[in-house]
């Protein structure tokens, strides 16, 4: 006995075509089974219906609706105080702060990931530990504990030399806030960078780097015009994400007193104690940064996804293809 | 295919074709790969202007030894000339060193390689794709590298697709658009792993029809290839691999037809 077991033969399956042996003693000649024969273009194809897609449409809809009339109708959201401090000079100068810190600390994430990944791909062992060594610890610790960390340098090393004659630095003057947060979040962003970076670089089949080497272009050659061109398709939707990411996380530099947004909405309610007001202040300019940065993204991914068959439709495309999906016309349906 | 188009002159262009040295000399080349040894001491020698096909079973070596002729893969043992040059490494003593990077390269442009799976750059044209490395490698200006790169499109019978991106080209198409791209660095000598293997077979013909044209203006070639009927027609010689040796090397007509060696034998009955 084998181990394979056959379907019994001469029993057709469920839905099996009634191959050979005539179906009934009904199906004459003159008269055309229901589905089996006639001319196929005088059937009408009738898509998949979806009844569930009203359900849950409609059911979203009531708790949408709910939730809406609970916000606008409770007076303690004090949306007049939302409104009034929206353009407020010290957010608006707090909102500038968090977008230079998410600026510069992406900036610095990047061209140091650039390097670790660079780096960690290395054929030097050494270089490629002294990478994976600094990834690990800056991956390995809170950006919190390191944000604190470098802001409490002066406790470490009162007077910076860096190791050359003549220069002492005071490390209390030398290290603002600023300074601090720019460290803390810039050198943690790289070590996650490098490893996108990395994820892109080895996502590139093998046979473009020998390509390019055969025809006697060198190593950083090969990197620059070959390698990371096609890895920027990789590289790119993790960055967009990241960056986003990194938005919201500078929010954490508040605890150093660095006057970003998060931390303007605080001096602010612990004024005035507008407490909710103020953090929904801050938390419609978080959405209205990330959601531009969002768009910015998705038209950055198409720009690299250059020379590839999968280039995504923009909003208004996807929109008039939803649109043309649902008109019944388009579908060579007939409307009922 | 006109031989000036395609061939750069030679340090030993003067003297006469009798009197040049080989094209391609190995000696004893070994390979191993962790403890599995793939080449056990290769000796070949390729003349000027002669097309050696390489043939046999997958994983006898024969693909590993045209990748060590441009230095892709290192060498545990042995020495390959191209064009009186020692590839890849620089003896001193009793020893030999490799080359850096910046020398590696500057070999490799005299030498051009077509893949199996082409390996174009994809986020490039066609165009794009021919100048980099005469661009790059070779610093040639631009209007002089772009006007040989459509000559030579032109001749592959691509005239029309120089702004095209590779993936809207067939797999036919886009190899022709690799050997061109090789050809573009004026190489004294051209390689080919198994150029037509991943080829829909109805677009085998095309390929292999340039290749026909570039064998008669003259280029050395050395052509790893199950087509065998293109290694009758078109070789000069034919070398048989197996298990990391070259067990029966000769003309082209001979070694297919009536083979010596018995594995020799064994192998053409398999694969006609």
């Amino acid at each position: 006995m084998t181990g394979f077991t056959a379907r019994p033969e001469g029993r057709p399956a469920h839905d099996a075509e009634p191959s050979g042996t005539p179906r009934g003693t009904g199906g004459t000649a003159g008269r055309p089974g229901p589905a089996d024969s006639g001319p196929a273009d005088e059937l009408t194809v009738v898509p998949k219906r979806h009844p569930g897609r009203w359900v849950t449409a409609i059911a979203l809809l009531i708790v949408a609706a709910a939730t809406l009339h609970s916000v606008f109708t409770n007076p303690r959201f004090g949306w007049d105080v939302v409104n009034t401090y929206l353009r407020d000079v010290s957010i608006g100068r707090g909102l500038l702060v968090t977008l230079e810190l998410t600026a510069v600390c992406m900036a610095i994430g990047i061209v140091l990931g650039v390097v670790l990944a660079v780096m960690r791909l290395s054929a030097n062992p050494v270089v490629r530990s002294a990478a994976f060594l600094y990834v690990s610890f800056f991956r390995g610790t809170p950006v919190l504990v390191q944000l604190l960390f470098w802001y409490n340098l002066a406790a470490l090393y009162p007077q910076l030399t860096f190791g050359l004659p003549g220069v002492s630095l005071d490390a209390n003057r030398l290290i603002t806030p600023m300074l601090a947060a720019l460290l803390g979040l810039g050198l943690n962003e790289a070590a996650y960078m490098s490893e996108i970076v990395r994820a892109g670089v080895q996502s590139v089949d093998h046979g473009q780097g020998e390509a390019a080497g055969a025809l006697g272009l060198t190593k950083m050659q090969t990197m620059r015009r070959v390698i990371l061109p096609q890895a920027m398709r990789v590289i790119i939707p993790p960055t967009g994400n990241e960056t986003i990411g990194m938005l919201k996380t500078t929010a954490l530099v508040s605890v150093l007193a660095v006057p970003d947004l998060l931390y303007s909405a605080q001096i602010l309610y612990a004024r005035n104690f507008q407490t909710i007001p103020l953090l929904i202040v801050a938390s419609i300019w978080y959405l209205t940064v990330t959601t531009v940065l969002t768009i910015g993204q998705f038209y950055v991914e198409r720009r690299f996804s250059r020379g590839n068959r999968t280039v995504a439709p923009t909003p208004l495309q996807q929109f008039r293809q939803l649109l043309r999906t649902h008109t019944p016309s388009a579908t060579g349906r007939t409307p009922e | 295919m006109k031989k000036p188009d395609t061939v750069r002159p030679g340090a030993a262009a003067h003297l006469p074709a009798d009197r040049q040295p080989p094209m391609v000399r190995a000696e004893n080349v070994r390979k191993r790969f962790g403890p599995l040894e793939v080449l056990k001491g290769v000796d070949l020698e390729v003349r000027r202007g002669e097309v050696v096909c390489l043939i046999g079973p997958s994983g006898s070596g024969k693909s590993t030894f045209l990748r060590c002729i441009n230095h892709l893969e290192t060498l545990d043992g042995g020495r390959i000339w191209v064009g009186g040059q020692v590839v890849g490494y620089q003896r001193r003593g009793s020893k030999l060193h490799e080359l850096g990077d910046r020398e590696i390269c500057r070999q490799r442009t005299e030498i051009g390689m077509v893949f199996q799976h082409f390996n174009l750059f994809p986020h490039m044209t066609v165009l794009q794709n021919l100048i980099e490395a005469p661009l790059r490698a070779l610093k040639e200006p631009k209007a002089e590298a772009t006007e040989r790169a459509l000559a030579l499109l032109e001749q592959v019978g691509l005239g029309d697709k120089a702004s095209a991106y590779p993936r809207h080209l067939s797999g036919g198409q886009q190899q022709r658009v690799a050997i061109a791209r090789a050809l573009c660095m004026r190489p004294k000598l051209m390689l080919f792993d198994e150029p037509t293997s991943a080829l829909d077979p109805e677009l085998v013909g095309d390929v292999l029809t340039v290749m026909r044209d570039l064998a008669a203006s003259g280029m050395t070639m050395i052509v790893v290839t199950h087509e065998m009927g293109f290694a009758r027609d078109i070789a000069d010689r034919v070398v048989f691999f197996e298990a990391g040796q070259a067990v029966e090397v000769g003309p082209a007509k001979q070694v297919i037809t009536e083979p010596r060696h018995a594995r020799t034998k064994a192998f053409l009955a398999a694969v006609r």
